[in-house]
C-alpha cells in the first residue's frame, strides 16, 4: 500500500504543472468573472428591491445614491467574500463522474456525511451572510436586528427584535441549506460536457436565461416551504432571541396575517433570486470554463515537453479531468483537423515506431475494455431475473484484465450487494466502495486514482475485513433488533395458545410494518445501478468518437499503414463491447428512460449517458464499415466478429 | 440570363422515363419501353386517405353548449388556450367577475394583442396559424393540398420513407419485403423527414408540436411498429418544427421552427439540447447540413440566411436583397452552395474558399455570393398542348456525384405548370452548368417534391413526387466523370468570381 502511495506522488510530479495551468487557471478566471460580475447583479437587486411603480424619479435617485453609499461598498465586499468561497467550494467539490446513490439509505448516508454537514453549515453561513447584505441594501424595517422601542407600561426605551431582519437572516440559512441539500440530490457538482463547441461568451450568454429561471423558480420554492416552516417552528427562534434581552413589541410574523405581507414576500423572493443567482452563476462560470475544449499538442520535439502531449495525458491516471480533457481533444482533432491527425499516424523519427498512434489506440482500446470487463462483471451478479446471486463475485477481476492501472475507477457501489452475499444486502450502502458516503467525493475526482491512499484500497474484496469498515446501527445484520419490538396493547385476557398466535401475528405483522420503512430505505433504487455503471461513459464515447474518426480517415490519410496493424483488435474490441452493452440492455429497467427534470440547475445528463454510449457505440462501428466496405473482409477477425461486422455492412443494426 | 427555351422540349408531354446518352426518353419514345428498375413507387390518392380529424378547439361546436362555472370555464380556457384564453374568458363574462377584474383582464389582453401585433408586423409569418406555417416554409410544393407530405431516402441503403396526409409514415423497401406503417399520437402535420446517417434504423420526423425519432428495427417483420420505439424531443417554444438536419457523423441532429428564434442541437441518445439563439429574423425555417459536416446553413423566414461553422459554432449572417431564403443545396464536397429566394427566378452560388475547415473558418470563409445562373423567360412545351413552364425556383437537388443538378420551378394557374429542369453540372476544369431536359410526368400531374438517390450506382436517379400522389424514380445513366477532386470545384467557382467574363455557362455562349 505504501508502495502504492509513493508511486502515485512519484507519478505526480510532471504532470501536475498541466493541471495546474489549466485546471487551477481556469477556476481562478471563472471565479474572478464572478466577482466582476457582481456588481451588475448587485445593481439590478438594489433596483428591483427598492421599485416602487407610482414614484419612478424618487425610485431612481434613490437607487443611485444607494448604489454609491458605503453601506452597499461594504456589503459588496461582504458579497465578494461569498463569491470567494463558493468558488473555491465548487473547486473543490465538483466531480465528472457523479456519484449515484443505489439506494435511499445511501443517499441518506451522503447526506449526513461529515464533510456534507460542513458544506451545508459553510452554506448556511453565506446564505445569512448575503441576506445580511440583502437586508441591509432593502433598508427600511428589515435594516437592523434590533430596533429601539418603548415599553407600553414604564415607558423606558429599550431594544426590540426587529422580526423582519430576523425572518430574512433564517430565510438566508434555510435556502443556504437547501442549496447544499440539494446539491447532493440533484448533483450540482457534477460536469457535464456539451455535445457541440462553443466560445465562453455564446454559451454563457444562452445559459443565462435558464439560471435567471431556475434561480427564480428555486427561489419562489423556498420562500414557500421557507414560510411554512417559519408559521409552524418561528416561535422557537423568537423565544431564543429574547432570551438574548431582545423585545418583540411588533406584530409577529409567524401567524397567517403576519405572514401574507405582500412587501414581505416579494421582498424573500427576490433577495432569494439574488442569493441563488449568485451561487449559480458562480457554478455555471465554473462549469462553462472548466469544460472548455483545450488543445493538447500531439508530439513535441523537447523532451521536457513529453508530459503535456497528448499520448501522455491520456494515459494520465491522477487527474481525471486531464483525462477527459484529452479525451475530448483527441475526438475534435479526429473530425475537425486534418493536420493533427496526420501527426497521430506520422513515424517517430529515428526508428519509425507509430508511437503516437500505438499509445492513443491503446488508452482507448483499454478504457473500452475496462467498460466490457465491467458490463460483464455486473451480468454476471445480476441473475436474470434482477436478484442478487448469493455467491460472490469479485470485482478485482475489472481492474486486473486490462491493465492494472486502470484510471477510471468502477464505480463500485453497483458490485457491493454481491460482494458479502445475501445478508450484505443491509449493509451495502456502508461497504467501503468508492461511492459510499465515507469515501470523500473529492478524493475520487480530481485526483483520481487515490484509492490506493484510502483506508480501505484494496480490502473491498474479502468480507471478513469490510465487515471492519464504518458501521451504523443497521450495520449489525443480525435482525434481531428488528423482533424485539414492545407489543404493547395486546395483553387481552385470552387464553396463552391464542395469545400466543396472536402474539406471532403481531410480532410478525409489525415487523413487517418495519420492515417497509427499512425496504423504502434499503431497496436499491431501479435503474441506478445501471446509471451507476455507466457514470463516467462520456470518456468511452469520446474514445469511440476518437478511434472510429482516426480509423475512418485513415483510410486515405495514413500513409504508412500504421492503424492497418490494429484495426482487427479494434474491430472486434468494439464488437465484443457492443455484445455487451447489448446484453446489459436487456436486464430490467436498464432500458427504461428516466423522467426528464425540469428547471434544475443540477445536471442530469448523467441518466441517460448508457443510451448516449450505445448510440455512440453504433455510430462508431457504422462509421468504420462504411468506409473500409468490403475491404473489412481482408482483415483478420474472428468468424462470429466478422457475421456481426457483415449486419453492420448490410445495414441491419 | 438565360432563357428556358434552350432546354431540349420533350417531343411529346408524355412521363419522362430516363436518361441515356445524352437524351432524356419519355413512356412515349419511339423504339423505347419502360425500363423498370426495381424500386417501388408507391401512389397514394387523397381519397383513400382519410385526412387527420379536425383540431379538437373545433370540435366544440358538435357539442350542446353547456354553462359551467366560472372556475371551470377559467380553468379549461387555460389548458385550451393559456393565458389568451383565460384573459379572454374573464372579459367574457363581466357580470359574474368584479368589475376591475374585468376590465383588468380586458386592458391586459389589449396591451398583449397589441404587443403581439407589433412582433406581427414585424415577423409577418407569425400572425399565421401553426398549419399554415408549416405548409408556408414545407419544401413540398402545395404541402396542405397533397396526400404526400414528406419524402426521405436513407443515406445508405435502397429505402425511404414517405409521409402522407392522414398523419402515418409507410417505409418501402427495394425488395418486396413488407411496408411499416408509424403511426404515433404526437404525429400530426408531419413537414419534414429524415433518416439518421451511419445507422439503419433510426428516421427523425418533424411534426407540428415536437419531433420523433424512430427507431424502425430492420430485420423486423412488423408492419406496425408500436409507438414504444418512438422517442418524443420537444421543447417549450419550439413548434412547429418545419426543419430538420442530422449532421452527417449521426451524431448530432438540429431542428428549427420558424416561430423560435433558437434551433436546437439536439444529442438524440441523451435527449438533451442546446438551444442555438440569434435573434435576427425571426426564427428559422430551413436547414441543410454541408455533406462534409463542416458546415450548416439556416435560412430565416424574413430576407436574412446564416451559414453556421459547425466546430465552434459561430455563424455568418448573410442579409439577402430581398426575399427569404427558400431552398438550397450543397455540393457533394461542402465547398459551393446553391440557394434559391423566394420570389425570384434566380440561383444563387455561395463558395467556401476553405474545404478543409481546418484552422481559419472564423475570418471570413465565404469569398462571395455570387449570382450563378437566372432563369428567365418561358419555354412553351408543346405548341399542340399549349402550355409554358416557367417561374420561381422553389427547391433544388444535388445529385451525391454532382453531375446533375435538378431544380423545381413552381407554376402558376392554368396551362402553366409546376415543371423540373435537370442541369448538367461539372466542376472541373470549370464549373459548368449545361441544359439537359425537363422531367415530365403523366399527364396532368405536377411535381411536388423531388430528391435525389443517395448512392445509385449507374449515374444519378431522382426521385419525385407528383401531385397525383404517385412516387416514381427517373434514372439518369451516365458514366461519371470521375469523383470529385478535393478542391477543383472551389478553384473552378473562384475563377469564375474573379472574371465573370470568362465563364462558360451555356447562357452566354447563346446570347
Amino acid at each position: 500500500c505504501i508502495q502504492a502511495v509513493n508511486q502515485t506522488h512519484s507519478q505526480r510530479t510532471h504532470p501536475r504543472l498541466v493541471y495546474f495551468q489549466v485546471v487551477i487557471w481556469r477556476s481562478v478566471a471563472s471565479i474572478a468573472w464572478s466577482v466582476l460580475l457582481l456588481p451588475v447583479t448587485s445593481a439590478v437587486f438594489v433596483l428591483l428591491s427598492r421599485f416602487s411603480l407610482f414614484h419612478p424619479i424618487q425610485w431612481i435617485s434613490e437607487c443611485t445614491s444607494l448604489l454609491t453609499a458605503s453601506s452597499t461598498i461594504f456589503s459588496l465586499v461582504v458579497l465578494c467574500g461569498v463569491v470567494l468561497i463558493t468558488g473555491l467550494f465548487n473547486l473543490e467539490f465538483y466531480t465528472l463522474v457523479p456519484s449515484i446513490p443505489c439506494s435511499r439509505m445511501a443517499l441518506l448516508g451522503t447526506v449526513l456525511h461529515p464533510r456534507q454537514c460542513v458544506h451545508s453549515l459553510v452554506y448556511c453561513t453565506m446564505g445569512m451572510l448575503v441576506m445580511w447584505c440583502a437586508s441591509v441594501t432593502i433598508g427600511g424595517r428589515y435594516s437592523t436586528l434590533g430596533i429601539p422601542c418603548r415599553q407600553s407600561e414604564s415607558g423606558e426605551v429599550v431594544t426590540c427584535l426587529n422580526e423582519y431582519h430576523l425572518f430574512l437572516l433564517l430565510a438566508g440559512a434555510f435556502m443556504g441549506y437547501s442549496h447544499s441539500f440539494l446539491g447532493v440530490v440533484q448533483n450540482m457538482y457534477y460536469v457535464s460536457f456539451q455535445p457541440i463547441q462553443q466560445y465562453k461568451y455564446p454559451r454563457f450568454k444562452g445559459c443565462l436565461p435558464m439560471v435567471v429561471k431556475c434561480s427564480v423558480i428555486q427561489s419562489l420554492y423556498s420562500a414557500r416551504n421557507f414560510a411554512a416552516l417559519y408559521f409552524f417552528f418561528g416561535k422557537i427562534f423568537i423565544n431564543l432571541c429574547i432570551t438574548l434581552q431582545l423585545y418583540s413589541s411588533l406584530q409577529p410574523l409567524d401567524s397567517l396575517t403576519g405572514l401574507l405581507d405582500f412587501s414581505l414576500l416579494y421582498h424573500l423572493s427576490i433577495s432569494g433570486t439574488f442569493l441563488y443567482f449568485t451561487w449559480y452563476l458562480t457554478v455555471l462560470l465554473f462549469r462553462i470554463y472548466v469544460t472548455e475544449a483545450y488543445s493538447f499538442p500531439v508530439q513535441s520535439t523537447f523532451t521536457e515537453d513529453a508530459e503535456q502531449c497528448l499520448p501522455k495525458v491520456l494515459a494520465e491516471t491522477n487527474t481525471l479531468v486531464m483525462k477527459f480533457l484529452a479525451l475530448q481533444d483527441l475526438a475534435l482533432l479526429s473530425q475537425h483537423s486534418l493536420s493533427r491527425r496526420l501527426e497521430v499516424f506520422s513515424l517517430s523519427q529515428p526508428g519509425g515506431h507509430p508511437h503516437n498512434w500505438n499509445a492513443i489506440s491503446r488508452e482507448c482500446m483499454s478504457l473500452l475494455s475496462e467498460l466490457t470487463q465491467r458490463l460483464l462483471a455486473h451480468q454476471d451478479a445480476v441473475a436474470s431475473n434482477g436478484r442478487v446471486k448469493s455467491h460472490p463475485v469479485l470485482p478485482l477481476d475489472v481492474s486486473e484484465t486490462p491493465r492494472l492501472s486502470v484510471p477510471l475507477r468502477t464505480p463500485g457501489s453497483v458490485f457491493t450487494s454481491s460482494v458479502g452475499g445475501m445478508h450484505s444486502a443491509l449493509t451495502a450502502p456502508f461497504t467501503p466502495d468508492v461511492d459510499s458516503p465515507f469515501s470523500s467525493p473529492a478524493i475520487r475526482r480530481l485526483v483520481g486514482q487515490q484509492e490506493p491512499r484510502s483506508p480501505w484500497f484494496g480490502t473491498v474484496q474479502s468480507p471478513h475485513i469490510m465487515r471492519r469498515g464504518p458501521k451504523l446501527w443497521s450495520a449489525s445484520t443480525d435482525s434481531s433488533r428488528f423482533t424485539v419490538i414492545p407489543l404493547h396493547g395486546l395483553e387481552t385476557p385470552v387464553n396463552s395458545c391464542s395469545c400466543h398466535t396472536l402474539n406471532c401475528s403481531a410480532q410478525v405483522k409489525s415487523f413487517l410494518a418495519k420492515r417497509v420503512l427499512i425496504v423504502y430505505l434499503f431497496n436499491k433504487l431501479p435503474e441506478a445501478s445501471s446509471q451507476a455503471l455507466f457514470a463516467d461513459s462520456q470518456a468511452h464515447i469520446w474514445a469511440l468518437q476518437g478511434l472510429s474518426h482516426l480509423v475512418a480517415a485513415s483510410f486515405s490519410e495514413d500513409q504508412f499503414g500504421v492503424v492497418q496493424t490494429t484495426l482487427p483488435s479494434i474491430l472486434s474490441c468494439l464488437v465484443v463491447l457492443l455484445e455487451a452493452v447489448d446484453r446489459h440492455f436487456k436486464l430490467p429497467h436498464a432500458s427504461s428512460k428516466p423522467v426528464r427534470t425540469v428547471c434544475s440547475m443540477g445536471d442530469s445528463t448523467y441518466k441517460t449517458l448508457r443510451f448516449a454510449l450505445r448510440a455512440a457505440l453504433k455510430t462508431a462501428i457504422y462509421k468504420i464499415t462504411t468506409t473500409f466496405g468490403e475491404h473489412l473482409n481482408a482483415v483478420n477477425i474472428s468468424t462470429e466478429h466478422r457475421k456481426r461486422l457483415q449486419q453492420f455492412l448490410e445495414f441491419k443494426e | 440570363m438565360c432563357s428556358l427555351g434552350v432546354f431540349p422540349a420533350p417531343v411529346t408531354a408524355a412521363q419522362t422515363l430516363f436518361e441515356r446518352n445524352n437524351e432524356l426518353l419519355s413512356a412515349l419514345h419511339p423504339g423505347e419501353h419502360s425500363q423498370a428498375c426495381d424500386l417501388p413507387s408507391p401512389q397514394f390518392t387523397r381519397d383513400t386517405l382519410k385526412g387527420h380529424s379536425r383540431p379538437e378547439s373545433s370540435s366544440r361546436s358538435v357539442f350542446l353548449d353547456q354553462r359551467d362555472t366560472l372556475w371551470m370555464r377559467s380553468a379549461g380556457a387555460w389548458r385550451d388556450a393559456g393565458l389568451y384564453g383565460l384573459l379572454d374568458e374573464i372579459t367574457n363574462s363581466a357580470e359574474e367577475v368584479p368589475r376591475f377584474l374585468a376590465v383588468g383582464s380586458a386592458c391586459v389582453l389589449a396591451l398583449l394583442r397589441w404587443a403581439s401585433s407589433f412582433h406581427g408586423s414585424l415577423f409577418p409569418h407569425l400572425t399565421l396559424s401553426s398549419d399554415e406555417m408549416v405548409a408556408e416554409f414545407s419544401q413540398m410544393l402545395d404541402w396542405s393540398d397533397s396526400a404526400l407530405r414528406s419524402f426521405a431516402w436513407h443515406p445508405h441503403t435502397d429505402k425511404f420513407a414517405v409521409a402522407l396526409l392522414d398523419d402515418s409514415i409507410k417505409i418501402y423497401k427495394s425488395n418486396s419485403s413488407p411496408t411499416p406503417t408509424l403511426k404515433h399520437r404526437c404525429q400530426r402535420s408531419v413537414c419534414a423527414l429524415q433518416w439518421k446517417p451511419l445507422c439503419g434504423s433510426a428516421l427523425a420526423v418533424a411534426c407540428q408540436s415536437c419531433l420523433l425519432i424512430w427507431h424502425v428495427d430492420p430485420a423486423s417483420l412488423s408492419t406496425r411498429p408500436s409507438s414504444g420505439c418512438a422517442q418524443v424531443l420537444s421543447h417549450p417554444g419550439h413548434s412547429p418544427i418545419t426543419s430538420i438536419a442530422w449532421s452527417p457523423t449521426g451524431s448530432l441532429l438540429v431542428s428549427a421552427s420558424p416561430v423560435d428564434t433558437s434551433m436546437m442541437v439536439w444529442d438524440v441518445a441523451a435527449e438533451s439540447a442546446v438551444p442555438l439563439q440569434r435573434v435576427g429574423g425571426g426564427g428559422v425555417t430551413y436547414l441543410s447540413w454541408s455533406p462534409d459536416g463542416s458546415r450548416l446553413l439556416a435560412a430565416t423566414p424574413s430576407a436574412l440566411f446564416r451559414v453556421w461553422e459547425t466546430r465552434m459554432w459561430t455563424c455568418e449572417r448573410w442579409p439577402c436583397l430581398k426575399g427569404s431564403c427558400q431552398s438550397a443545396c450543397w455540393s457533394p464536397d461542402g465547398g459551393c452552395l446553391l440557394l434559391s429566394m423566394q420570389g425570384e427566378r434566380v440561383i444563387y452560388a455561395l463558395t467556401f474558399s476553405d474545404l478543409t475547415g481546418i484552422n481559419n473558418t472564423y475570418s471570413s470563409p465565404v469569398t462571395a455570393c455570387q449570382l450563378l445562373l437566372i432563369l428567365k423567360g418561358f419555354s412553351s412545351l408543346s405548341a399542340l398542348l399549349n402550355i409554358s413552364v416557367g417561374g420561381e425556383v422553389c427547391s433544388l437537388s444535388w445529385d451525391p456525384r454532382g453531375e446533375r443538378l435538378a431544380v423545381l420551378l413552381k407554376g402558376r394557374a392554368d396551362n402553366h405548370p409546376s415543371v423540373i429542369a435537370v442541369f448538367k453540372t461539372r466542376s472541373s476544369p470549370v464549373f459548368e452548368l449545361l441544359p439537359c431536359g425537363f422531367v415530365m410526368g403523366e399527364a396532368g400531374a405536377e411535381p411536388r417534391f423531388m430528391q435525389f438517390h443517395p448512392h445509385f450506382q449507374h449515374g444519378a436517379l431522382l426521385t419525385v413526387c407528383w401531385s397525383d400522389g404517385r412516387i416514381s424514380h427517373v434514372p439518369f445513366y451516365f458514366s461519371s466523370a470521375g469523383l470529385l477532386g478535393g478542391d477543383s470545384p472551389q478553384q473552378a467557382l473562384a475563377s469564375n468570381t474573379t472574371n465573370p467574363s470568362s465563364n462558360k455557362l451555356y447562357t452566354e455562349q447563346i446570347s
